[in-house]
């Protein structure tokens, strides 16, 4: 394994500059994958049969909630990656750890935010709108749940096993991955939520 | 008993029963066969757990293949059926499930990993690296289009067939009018079979785009790896909305969600769409790398270098952008009116710009070439006037207010096997002959591989020119019977000959490879066409490490630099080589995956819940396990290259 030790620890060896550029490339295929959950919601965000439609189930404390948890978790993955770089290895696992946590609150609140919806009579079965809307949001809270427990196994093996180029390679690579359900959570929150209020 | 009941077939016949029964004394036959000569160690070996490119890609060429006949015996059933007027060798039922499975089959099980097989084995060759970028997830790709494939398959036999179409249009594949099991066998088996599909996708974008030897720019890489570089692009991006489309069908299916429904708002073409946007992309997956093997076949036998080569590249990636702007072309005839299909007419027609470029990049590569007749040869020139002539009928039917006439005829059924039977079949029988020497150390004989040739082209001809006849006097597609009235009678009997004769055809590939395995000489050279690109570089026999020195290239037909101008390859010393471990993880997590999928199919939840903790479990273990992979020594390479050498 030969290690280049001008770049970065994750990007150091031929083996982890090519799973950064998969990783990449998977998030392309993401990017499709909520591209179709999109445009079948914007398909049949007003086809609300007899249940209710968005502006009566949408709740902005809850949503705004969950926004203000996962943009911060962002910004403190980023520290995480931040303090790696530097080889700060304690300052590293506490701000991962902060990021699982709030990702965890997030995915609470957004249980919370189904089970009302459920009681409201919005479930997945009740018209097309609310099949769309559920699916998307799922889809995205089932990211974060794999996202959770990915973490959780990263921090694990970079206590076990330090800041060595396989870890710090998984980690840069899980902090794309929560960077980008952030992205997708904001085109949720503005073209899902604030356009379903107006 | 009410817990068997649902593994029943609904619509028992004969044939069903027939096939249970060979189903199960194959599985019996290959067990004992492999316990009686102590084959099993082997198999884990060197097969199950390999992580090596080529030896996975001969896994799909055989998958392929194996495929290739359970669609055909499909196809034959269905032109024996329609044979003769009122014809009751079938029902409708067993006919419905019948046409679905042969598309289904013909496009994801058998042209699909086909492709995959060419990808597998060449590219890593062609660009001169030692294997993929990620070799084990390589390995998972191939065992979860495996088991898919084999899930898709035990459809039949338990629990009912999918008998909506391969397009498996909504209403009808909904549970109100399709209540067997059979399109959930659909919706999860395609389901598993397109997860590998989308990760070979980014493996091979990885390994194109990184993994190449030392000097090959984008622009001098072979034209073959340029097609599977761009459908592979065309996967990433497509196979990710039907995974959505497919999960949005489950979730309608068997846990009463309302896409795709009658009522609640649902909109049932929102399937048609979304189907199309990953189908359309879809064929040309098929077809760009096939045009990538005519390209090489077709220059190595004329002894010239390819024709127009920046011109090829423009065009595919010009192919591969129109190919997701055309999606509406299916169904002109369901009421979007005049202006959007008048896009989506004038996009399509389009496409055939950028292809006929390709037609006539090929024919001026021919023109003053030294041209060889091999048998990969005679299908590229066979494969030229067929497929245009399939072109052509796909521009009339891009014509959106001529398609009234051709929607849903025989026609469209003869334009759509009038491109891919020469434009893909043909593109992977002569890869097939074209690489056989450099995987197996033998030459396919040439005599029968003509004749193979020659009775598949005059049985295409003959099966599927009267369907565009037929087709224009009005017969129907997926219609299981007519009347005699109708006067389609000859016509389907013509096809049925011609069928017939392809059947022949098929069958004569396997006695070639029969009776090339025991006659055909052993002592060929690493480069018997005298081809020009790289994989003909290395020794024959492939060494597990492809290349002992990484090879430095010029130009994009590095070999024929190397034989003709003196170009020196293989500069340098031999290093120890960095090579990935085996491993059964693939495997055993592409098993767990089949029982998911079966009891998913079922709605057994407890299975479903164990095998999900399964799944995430060999993940899990993936995640701890340290795997440095391991070092080829000086010394070994040094044996190894003399071996095969003096061989």
């Amino acid at each position: 394994m030969k290690i280049d030790n001008s770049l970065p620890l994750e990007y150091s060896t031929e083996e982890n500059s090519l799973k950064i550029l998969g990783f990449w490339i998977f998030l392309g295929a993401e990017i499709m994958l909520f591209a179709t959950l999109f445009a079948t919601y914007f398909t049949l965000e007003n086809r609300t049969g007899s249940g209710p439609t968005g502006a009566e189930i949408f709740q902005i404390t809850p949503v705004l909630f969950e926004t203000i948890l996962l943009l911060t978790s962002s910004f403190t993955v980023g520290l995480g990656i931040h303090a790696m770089r530097i080889g700060k290895q304690k300052a590293m696992i506490s701000f991962f750890s902060i990021t699982l946590l709030l990702g965890l609150a997030f995915l609470g609140v957004e249980i919370f935010e189904f089970v009302t919806y459920v009681h409201e009579g919005a479930g997945i079965q009740t018209s097309a709108f609310t099949s769309a809307l559920l699916t998307t949001l799922g889809t995205h809270g089932a990211h974060v749940t794999l996202g959770f427990f990915w973490g959780l196994f990263i921090i694990l093996q970079i206590k076990k096993r330090g800041l060595t180029p396989q870890t710090t390679n998984k980690a840069f690579i899980f902090s794309l991955y929560w960077h980008f359900l952030d992205v997708v959570w904001i085109f949720i929150f503005s073209f899902i939520y604030l356009k379903g209020m107006m | 008993m009410d817990f068997f009941d649902r593994f029943a077939v609904p619509h028992p016949s004969f044939a069903i029963y027939a096939s249970m029964a060979a189903i199960g004394l194959t599985i019996i036959a290959v067990i004992a066969g492999l316990t009686y000569f102590k084959k099993w160690g082997y198999l884990w070996r060197e097969w199950l757990t390999t992580v090596d490119h080529k030896r996975i890609g001969i896994m799909y060429l055989l998958s392929a293949l194996l495929m290739l006949f359970r669609g055909g015996v499909d196809a034959i059933m269905m032109r024996a059926q329609l044979a003769v007027p009122d014809n009751t060798l079938l029902d409708a039922q067993h006919y419905n499930e019948i046409f679905t499975t042969h598309g289904i089959v013909m496009i994801l099980f058998m042209a699909m990993p086909f492709i995959m097989f060419f990808m597998n084995f060449v590219v890593p060759l062609q660009i001169g690296a030692r294997d993929v970028a990620f070799p084990r997830l390589n390995a998972l790709s191939f065992w979860l289009f495996f088991m898919g494939a084999m899930l898709f398959n035990i459809s039949f036999v338990v629990g009912g067939s999918p008998d909506a179409g391969w397009t498996s249009y909504f209403p009808l594949a909904g549970t109100e009018f399709s209540a067997s099991v059979g399109n959930n066998y659909y919706m999860i088996a395609i389901q598993i079979a397109g997860i590998g599909t989308l990760m070979t996708g980014i493996n091979f974008i990885t390994t194109i785009l990184k993994m190449r030897a030392p000097g090959m720019t984008l622009m001098k890489m072979p034209m073959f790896t340029w097609s599977a570089l761009i459908a592979n692009v065309i996967i990433v991006f497509a196979f990710p909305v039907l995974a959505v489309l497919l999960a949005m069908g489950t979730l309608d299916r068997q846990f009463g969600t309302n896409f795709f429904a009658m009522d609640n708002g649902g909109m049932d073409m929102l399937w048609a769409n979304i189907f199309w946007v990953w189908g359309h992309p879809e064929v040309y997956i098929l077809i760009l790398p096939a045009f990538g093997i005519y390209s090489e076949v077709i220059s190595t036998f004329a002894r010239r270098n390819l024709y127009g080569y920046t011109s090829m590249v423009g065009s595919m990636v010009i192919i591969s952008l129109l190919s997701f702007l055309v999606w509406a072309h299916h169904f002109f005839t369901m009421g979007q009116g005049a202006f959007t299909n008048s896009i989506f007419s004038i996009t399509t027609m389009a496409i055939a710009v950028p292809t006929g470029v390709k037609i006539f990049n090929w024919l001026l590569t021919l023109r003053k070439g030294k041209i060889v007749f091999t048998t990969p040869m005679l299908y590229s020139m066979l494969f030229i006037p067929l497929f245009t002539l399939g072109g052509v009928t796909g521009v009339m039917l891009a014509m959106s207010a001529a398609d009234y006439q051709y929607h849903n005829t025989m026609f469209l059924v003869a334009h759509f096997h009038n491109v891919i039977i020469p434009g893909v079949v043909y593109a992977m029988l002569a890869g097939l002959h074209y690489y056989w020497p450099k995987m197996f150390g033998f030459m396919l004989n040439e005599r029968i591989g003509k004749w193979t040739a020659w009775l598949l082209s005059i049985g295409f001809v003959l099966a599927f020119m009267p369907m565009y006849i037929s087709g224009l006097d009005g017969q129907a597609r997926r219609m299981y019977t007519y009347s005699e009235s109708a006067g389609f009678g000859p016509m389907n009997m013509v096809s049925f000959v011609g069928a017939a004769i392809m059947a022949i055809g098929f069958v004569l590939i396997v006695y070639n490879i029969y009776y090339s395995t025991r006659y055909e000489s052993r002592d060929i050279s690493n480069d018997p066409w005298d081809a020009r690109t790289l994989e003909w570089a290395t020794h024959t026999p492939v060494p597990e490490y492809n290349f002992a020195i990484l090879p430095d290239v010029r130009t994009n037909e590095a070999y024929w630099d190397a034989k003709k101008n003196g170009h020196v390859l293989f500069k340098g010393e031999f290093e120890k080589i960095h090579m990935p471990n085996n491993s059964g993880i693939p495997f055993i997590m592409s098993c767990i995956f089949f029982v998911w999928g079966f009891s998913f199919i079922f709605s057994l939840w407890i299975p479903v819940i164990l095998t999900t903790i399964g799944i995430f479990a060999c993940m899990a273990l993936r995640s701890f396990e340290q795997d440095h992979g391991r070092y080829i020594s000086v010394k070994e390479i040094e044996e190894t290259e003399t071996n095969l050498r003096g061989a």
